[in-house]
Formats: C-alpha cells, structure tokens, sequence
C-alpha cells in the first residue's frame, strides 16, 4: 500500500507567478497539490498551505500589503492560529510578514536592484516542519529574484528572534542586505515559516540544484504526519 | 497623509537620490524618500475624519516597524 498523500494548498492571487511550479514541486514530491483561490472564504480540507512567490496586486504600496486582505488569506491566518503548517515563499513571505504572522518586514534590497541568481543558504535548525530532511550547519544552493528581500526587524525584536531560535536559514555569502544575512524565519509556535529563496524552483537536477525539494519534502512530509494522526 | 521611513531605518532610495544630488553639485546632507496618498474621506467633521485615516495608517497605509506617518487635512470642498 502506498502511504496517504497529504493535501497542500497553494494560494492564488492575482499577479503570483510562481503558483504553478509551487504545485508541481509539490506533487513531484509525493502531495496532493490543490490551487485555492484567492477569494475563497474558506480553506479546503487540507494538511499544509503554501503561499507562493510573485508579485501579488502588483506589490502596490507594500509587498504583500493587500494580499494580506484577501478573503483565503484571513483562513490562513486561523488556520496558521490552529496550529496548521504554511509556508510562504518569497512573495509569501512578504505577504506572512504584513499579516503579521511572521516577525519583521522586507525592504527594497539594499543595492536597489532585483537579485537573480542560485545563493548558498545555512541551515540553523532541522527540528522545524521546514527543514526536517536537511542537516544542521548544511550548505543549501537555491536561487533568489527578488527585489524586495532585505529582511528587518528591529535590534529589540531581533535579540527576541535570536532567544527562541526563530531563525532557520541564512545566506552564506551577503545577498539584499537582509538583517544578519537572515534568509528564512519561522513564528515562535514553529508552524509558520517564510523564506526569500525558491525551493519550488530547485527540486531537480535538471534547473542546477535539488536542494529546494529538502525544504518541500520536510513540509509534505510533516503534512502527511499530521494527516495521518487525524485519520 | 505622508509615509516616510523612520529615523534610523535604512533608505537605500534616499541615499541613491542624495547620491545623485551630489554628483550635480548641490550640497545635499541626507535624503528620504516617503509617499504621499491623498484621500477623499466621507466624515462628519475634521476630527472624525482624521481618526478614520489614522486607522487606514495603522492597518494598511503604513508599516509601523519601518515608516511613521503624518496626517494633513485640507478643506472639505464646497
């Protein structure tokens, strides 16, 4: 028998772009991948959500700031309260941050100019949902574009960050002028996890690195854990 | 209303402009680049109006962490 599938949402908003290979990835790696509208007032019955890369409403005022009040974003918002795992991938990052779900803000990168290039990235931890496969202190290669990507949180709120752990990857080498050269972030529940890297676009050997599919292997995974204590 | 960066929060626009400011010659000590959005505002009078864009400020106009706001109310038009 082969073991369950997992049910992982991916979230459309209008100008996401990176939806489709969200869903793919996700497939390739042994989940149920599902689409769920942005207007959608309520989530499907699913085990994870993925909140895409993209340019959500155009990233008009602030990046993320208006998907932030999509209707499917305030189920997320509860079902990240309940517990539930989400990610968000870049643009969903940005989106998690504005719905507060997620410390601090992205900035226009600190050279001004989009970033678009595979980047080294550390692994802090590997006892979150997100990073359960890879290993402690392991070099990561997944690519960046982005233009928004500057991560910040203020010297308070960062010595608050570091106590609890909250930061699981990080750019070996500077990359947008993020804060500590912090590169992915997970709420203090360790539920929720934002990165500016795109795992979606790094799951075969074929597009340069495998590695992305050890960030979304762990979440479907730990989806499929969580599915299976439901049953 | 007017959004800046808050003091002390980096502005890689504004030093890009003080930057360039330079290089023409003006003598330019620092330069911040905010945002201005004007609003029509359905109120009674200029105190409910200003309380109602203040909490568009706080929960969408600006991002408290990084930028501050100011609000400037004009004349309702006649």
């Amino acid at each position: 028998m082969t073991s369950p599938q997992p049910r992982v949402g991916v979230l459309r908003f209008p100008g996401a772009c990176d939806d489709r290979d969200a869903l793919w990835a996700l497939a390739a790696l042994d989940a149920e991948a599902v689409f769920v509208w942005h207007t959608e007032t309520e989530l499907p019955d699913l085990d994870a959500v993925v909140l895409p890369g993209g340019f959500s409403y155009g990233d008009y005022l602030r990046c993320g700031a208006i998907a932030r009040f999509a209707s499917a974003m305030e189920s997320v918002v509860e079902f990240a309260r309940a517990g539930g795992l989400v990610l968000g991938i870049c643009n969903g990052f940005q989106i998690l941050c504005e719905a507060g779900l997620l410390p601090g803000v992205l900035r226009r990168n600190e050279s001004l100019t989009f970033v678009c290039r595979d980047v080294p990235l550390v692994v802090e931890r590997t006892d979150t949902p997100f990073t359960a496969r890879c290993d402690q202190g392991q070099t990561l290669t997944i690519p960046v574009k982005h233009g928004e990507g500057n991560w910040y949180v203020d010297d308070h709120g960062y010595a608050e960050l570091e106590a609890r752990r909250q930061v699981v990857l990080r750019y070996a080498e500077p990359v947008n002028g993020s804060l500590n050269d912090v590169a992915g972030v997970v709420n203090e529940r360790g539920n929720v996890m934002g990165l500016m890297p795109h795992p979606e676009h790094a799951v075969d050997p074929l597009l340069g690195s495998a590695d992305g599919a050890l960030i979304l292997s762990s979440l479907v995974e730990s989806a499929r854990e969580r599915y299976l204590i439901t049953v | 209303m007017l959004v800046r960066p808050k003091q002390g929060i980096l502005d890689p626009q504004g030093q890009a402009v003080e930057a360039s400011l330079r290089r023409l010659g003006f003598a330019v000590d620092g330069a911040r680049i905010g945002r201005v959005v004007d609003l029509e505002v359905d109120a009674a009078d200029a105190a409910s109006a200003h309380a109602q864009v203040e909490r568009m400020c706080e929960q969408l106009l600006a991002n408290p962490l990084i930028e501050s706001y100011e609000i400037e109310l004009a004349e309702p038009p006649t």
